[in-house]
């Protein structure tokens, strides 16, 4: 394998409905980065049904070169069909680095790409780094968030990751950027598309995705289900970049849904404040919210390990205390 | 209907501490279980047996211990077992592990194949996309439900982050199960009894399933492990307990200060 | 006696914890404060085989041993000794005495429902007049052409109301004394049969605890189980091994007590250490621990002498009984004791525990009746 055949840094942009996922901005945002490193070029493949539209920004998110294929077969998500458009370009362009979101989609693609390109994949990464001569260094965490690992890929490309969403920047929309957009034809071999779509279910419109939010109201076990609104009430009176999340238990529980829910298993957050109110902190979750800027904890149980990782620990009943601080916040607004 | 269920045994993630002193992981004391993902898939294979009747074989990769792992699948109802075994098999990441498997699964008659989405202690999700690579197969990923509708048809329900799709497909096909789509089953007193004194498990090595060994084990992996490390923790925080009126003022205070309000 | 586990008890072991821990624990409280009988979880351990554990294959067991009965008892009374109650009770002092005494008719009518579950089992031998002493029974049973007529009351008999098939002794010729009772197999639902007074308990509160009325109760003369006149001989050896039964229990409770005790000494704080880095409480652990150990010992040496029909089961189910009970009742008292004021509440199991605690030492023989056994056998 001749490395210097292998040249460029290729995005995996993820769309659905033809409303960009975040992911893919974030990973032109870290590309550009890696590209500008190594000399190359930040590609984009955008692959759907009727998304010219959104090539425009791409190129002004940070990609110098964006490469679309727009096919009906492309409308929904299935994976044969994005493993041959893919496998089309990667299989001709021979790029360096490929990236990929470690979406539902992103994990289920990039494999199956990996495996058809006989190369290595890193999977879920929260920290990549690259050398000038291209070799990439993938940091992942493993053993349920208490190890990092960081893997490299020596003897073969390309080298493929995916990437953790909210982990990295996207850049600010720069409309002034230029780059060259271009459209690819994909033979498909429609004989081997062996899954058919029957129907799609969109799951209920959650007010906020956590990952947005700038101030997380997170509740567990310790809230109980009678008062779990309160919450919300909180959230509410903080202000519009607040919304509830919660840990497992209370997912399971099924006081709020799965979408909503940070830890390993979950979402990871970084707010710029994450209030962990009646949340023990079992690693899992842990793992999700650790990053949040300033951590608040509200718990019965001083031993409880959320103080361990808590920038403001609180001792008591947070079905007390919530109440009084709504109050609080209405108030010192009010005075405002 | 013949369904190939592959499982991990694995490491119970949520046992594991970090030493606070060496900043390594205590791996001892810490009990090997199921992959629960993989657990549910066992699971969903079990209950199609026991709506419209099936054998149940499970297959892992693993060293010898794993066979603990297939003791507990044939207590929960499995038919049949095989450990792939085989210091060959050492060494492998994603892509020769699914290759491994893929070689197995060749020397198998099934209708589908089951895999957990990802296991606990690799977190990667890997292994069920690339062994439905490499067996040439249509692959569906994060099923939350299952039902067959006859024909050798199944409609799979696949879950992701803002909605489900319901997919039709018609066997041989791979399908990666999520631990919430079920709630596994416990080993049964009877099947224990079975499964300990009357069912035996197959050895199989590189050569039983005839593999390249160029492609397994370390030199089959693309990606290697530069280093590893436990995750720093953070230093703690501060600590109050007072009153619920004091506290309030307390984190109220810090709001303010954040500019948050 | 080498108890070296094997990887076949070792699963039971690791499922018996995980079954417990998710389907039992949780409910332990409610059953207790209740009083509420724990239908479901009698129905999953029916579910999961726990009935047919040393019953043969052939009458729709599993076909395994005491050690591990012993085991799921144990296990179970960890979270919640009225399930333990209700699991003994069934296998012990229903199942087994059909299953050793009973014709091959009432053994297959008998004994594959039973081992599912579907029907649950009791035992009716205790009276108000005949506690310890069996022998003042004074419910009779008189034939009559094809059938037995029962009439008379038992008290305190478990399982009462959710059970369907009662073992019933009853004087069948009151001259003979103990040589005049029999065993009897009643069902649920059978005219004259009716279900009395609920006792209000102490502990183990979700285990129905009932007087049973016989009034002119009228059973086929099949359902005489053994011989007539040997119904004394029939409890006495059912009691031996429901001792090993009960002693598991009371094993149990001494086992869950003190894990929950070790669980909060490593986490509870006082004067700046946890009260487990106190010596007070290292040394009273330590002994509470050996203590435990030496009634393990001792209720795996029982359950062995059941599987193996040891000639001197009674003396060793006795000796396991008597000292795991007033061991349950010793490591409790003094786990409450270190929970301090929290123990008294019931915010732990701990107080529970100790309540439950104290039938080990009362029901399937007294610890009085116990030394009177053990004395017998060595003193013979």
């Amino acid at each position: 394998m001749e490395f210097k055949d292998y040249k460029d840094v290729y995005i995996f942009i993820e769309q659905r409905d033809g409303v960009l996922a975040d992911i893919s901005l974030e990973l032109l945002g870290k590309g550009r980065e890696i590209a500008d490193k190594t000399h190359s070029k930040l590609i984009a493949f955008l692959l759907g049904s009727k998304i010219k539209g959104l090539t425009n920004v791409l190129v002004a998110g940070g990609a110098d070169e964006v490469l679309f294929v727009d096919d009906a077969c492309l409308e929904h998500y299935i994976t044969e069909q994005y493993v041959q458009a893919a496998y089309h370009i990667i299989s001709s362009k021979k790029p360096n680095i490929i990236l990929i979101g470690a979406t539902s989609i992103g994990r289920d693609l990039a494999p199956r790409l990996a495996a058809r390109l006989h190369t290595g994949l890193t999977a879920d990464c929260t920290k990549l780094e690259v050398e000038e001569d291209g070799s990439l260094f993938s940091t992942r965490p493993a053993f349920g968030g208490n190890l990092m690992a960081t893997i490299i890929s020596p003897d073969n490309r390309p080298q493929m990751s995916t990437v953790r969403p909210g982990v990295f920047k996207k850049l600010e929309q720069d409309s002034k950027r230029q780059g060259k957009i271009e459209e690819v034809k994909v033979q498909f071999d429609r004989n081997k598309f062996k899954v058919e779509l029957v129907e799609v279910k969109k799951a209920e419109v959650s007010k906020k995705k956590i990952e947005d939010a700038k101030i997380l109201v997170s509740g567990g076990r310790g809230v109980g289900k009678d008062n779990f609104p309160t919450l919300s009430v909180l959230a509410e009176t903080i202000g519009p970049n607040t919304t509830v999340s919660g840990s497992r238990a209370v997912v399971d529980a099924k006081i709020i849904d799965q979408s909503r829910q940070v830890g390993q298993t979950g979402k990871t957050v970084h707010p710029d404040v994450y209030f962990a109110l009646g949340i023990s902190g079992a690693i899992q979750h842990v793992a999700g919210m650790e990053e949040s800027e300033f951590i608040i904890a509200i718990n019965k149980d001083k031993f409880a390990p959320i103080f361990s990782v808590a920038d403001l620990g609180i001792v008591g009943d947070v079905n007390k205390i919530v109440p009084l601080l709504i109050d609080a916040i209405k108030d010192a607004k009010a005075k405002k | 209907m013949k369904i190939v269920v592959c499982l991990k045994q694995v490491p119970d993630t949520t046992e594991i501490k970090i030493d606070p002193v060496k900043g390594t992981l205590i791996r001892e004391g810490v009990p090997s279980i199921i992959n629960p993902d993989d657990k549910a898939g066992l699971e969903a294979a079990l209950t199609m047996k026991d709506k419209h009747g099936a054998e149940v074989i499970v297959l892992s990769m693993g060293p010898m211990q794993a066979e603990e792992a297939l003791r507990e699948a044939l207590a929960m109802g499995a038919d049949r077992a095989i450990l792939l075994s085989d210091f060959k098999f050492a060494g492998a990441d994603t892509l020769a592990t699914s290759t491994a498997l893929s070689y197995a699964l060749k020397q198998l008659d099934y209708d589908f194949v089951i895999t957990g989405r990802q296991a606990i202690d690799g977190d990667t999700a890997q292994v069920g996309p690339e062994l439905a690579e490499f067996l040439d197969l249509p692959q569906i990923t994060y099923a939350a439900g299952i039902d067959y509708k006859g024909d050798g048809v199944f409609h799979v329900t696949r879950k992701v982050e803002d909605r489900s799709y319901v997919l039709k497909v018609k066997a041989p096909f791979v399908m990666t199960v999520l631990s919430d789509m079920n709630k596994p089953r416990y080993m049964s007193v009877p099947g224990i009894i079975e499964a300990y004194r009357e069912k035996k498990i197959d050895l199989w090595t590189a050569d039983t399933i005839k593999a390249d060994p160029a492609r397994l084990g370390l030199k089959g992996s693309p990606t290697k492990v530069k280093e590893s490390f436990a995750k720093a923790l953070k230093q703690p925080g501060q600590l109050y307990e007072v009153d619920p009126q004091e506290a309030t003022k307390i984190i109220l205070d810090k709001l303010l200060e954040k500019f948050v309000l | 006696m080498g108890f070296e586990m094997t990887k076949e008890m070792i699963a039971f072991q690791k499922m018996l914890k995980a079954f417990v821990e998710n389907e039992v624990k949780p409910f332990a409280q409610e059953t207790d404060e209740e009083e509420k009988f724990p239908v479901e979880i009698a129905k999953k351990m029916g579910d999961l085989g726990f009935y047919k554990i040393v019953l043969p294959k052939e009458y729709g067991g599993a076909g395994g041993n005491y050690q591990m009965y012993s085991l799921a008892v144990s296990e179970v009374a960890k979270a919640c000794a009225t399930s333990s109650t209700v699991l003994s009770a069934h296998v012990s002092l229903c199942m087994a005495p059909i299953y050793e005494n009973g014709t091959e008719e009432q053994k297959r009518k008998y004994l594959p429902k039973l081992a599912t579950g579907e029907w649950l089992g009791a035992f009716g031998l205790t009276e108000p007049n005949a506690g310890s002493d069996a022998a003042g029974q004074q419910t009779f049973a008189v034939l009559d052409g094809d059938e037995w007529v029962l009439n008379g009351s038992k008290i305190f008999i478990t399982n009462a109301g959710y059970a369907h098939v009662y073992i019933i002794f009853a004087m069948t010729n009151k001259s003979l004394g103990l040589k005049g009772i029999s065993a009897f197999i009643v069902e649920d639902g059978t005219p004259g049969f009716t279900i009395g007074k609920k006792e209000l308990k102490m502990g183990i509160r979700g285990s129905s605890t009932c007087e049973l009325i016989f009034e002119n109760c009228r059973i086929p003369k099949d359902n005489i189980l053994g011989q007539e006149g040997k119904g004394f001989v029939i409890a006495m050896k059912t009691l031996d091994g429901g001792r090993v039964g009960i002693a598991s229990q009371a094993l149990g409770i001494a086992q869950g007590a003190l894990e929950e005790t070790i669980k909060y000494t490593k986490e509870r704080k006082q004067f700046k250490k946890t009260i487990a880095s106190f010596q007070n409480t290292q040394f009273r652990i330590a002994d509470l621990f050996t203590r435990v150990e030496a009634a393990r010992l001792l209720v795996e040496d029982a359950a062995i002498a059941k599987e193996t029909k040891r000639k001197d089961l009674s003396m060793r189910a006795a000796m396991a009984k008597l000292y795991a009970a007033e061991t349950a009742m010793e490591v409790t008292t003094k786990c409450v004791q270190m929970f301090g004021g929290y123990g008294y509440t019931r915010e732990y199991p701990v107080e529970r525990m100790m309540r439950d605690a104290k039938i080990t030492e009362i029901y399937e023989g007294t610890s009085e009746v116990q030394r009177m056994v053990i004395a017998g056998s060595v003193l013979r």
